[in-house]
């Protein structure tokens, strides 16, 4: 065969073996801070959205703890109710 | 007796003296009602993330005290009457908390972002 090239039906499968992590557990904090907003951005999207557990790792105990902080945030005006351009 | 946190923005169109004199004025009203002032923090003029009452800069202040709960309602009754007061808001502080803003006082976290810093450079 003059062609050797390897095709593929489908495109191979890249592992990707890092394994989601909740920040929070992994590094011992038992209180998310209202006031930081800039540690607050980590876990919403650029219009100001929560991000899901899916994306961020985070635990549901913690999930709802980074809720709770976001809404305290937005209230105090730190952080947008609505946005488009946050990042 | 629950240890409680309060923010408040107060409108940008007050002199600083004058916001520092209706701060003083909660900070008395909380003391009259046999609360422990804690900490007080100033943050100063800040921007808003968004415009409040069509004011886009506030004078931020926080208040940390031990009080009876009976006197979270006087606060906020205050609070709503006065229209010098954008916004507040009052949450209770669990253990976590607690032990969260002793550190922070003490400086904790500094050394942590020094450290973050360098790593970002």
């Amino acid at each position: 065969m003059a062609n050797e090239q390897i095709q593929y039906v489908t495109a191979p499968k890249v592992e990707d073996n890092r394994k989601k992590y909740c920040r929070f557990k992994k590094n011992g904090i038992k209180y998310i801070d209202y006031k930081d907003a800039n540690f607050l951005l980590k876990f919403v999207n650029e219009q100001g959205k929560l991000l899901p557990r899916r994306l961020t790792g985070t635990s549901l105990k913690f999930q709802r703890k980074v809720a709770q902080a976001v809404k305290r945030s937005r209230h105090i005006g730190l952080l947008p109710y609505v946005t488009d351009s946050l990042k | 007796m629950q240890q409680y946190e309060t923010v408040i923005i107060l409108t940008p169109l007050l002199s600083v003296e004058t916001a520092k004199e209706v701060v003083a004025k909660y900070t008395k009203l909380l003391t009259d009602g046999g609360a422990e002032i804690i900490q007080e923090d100033n943050w100063g003029l800040r921007k808003l993330a968004y415009p409040i009452q069509k004011k886009t800069t506030g004078y931020y202040h926080l208040t940390e005290f031990k009080a009876p709960g009976e006197l979270i309602n006087k606060l906020e009754v205050e609070y709503r009457r006065d229209e010098r007061v954008l916004r507040f808001l009052t949450i209770a502080l669990d253990k976590h908390a607690v032990a969260y803003n002793e550190k922070k006082r003490s400086g904790a976290f500094n050394q942590k972002k020094a450290k973050t810093e360098e790593v970002a450079k």
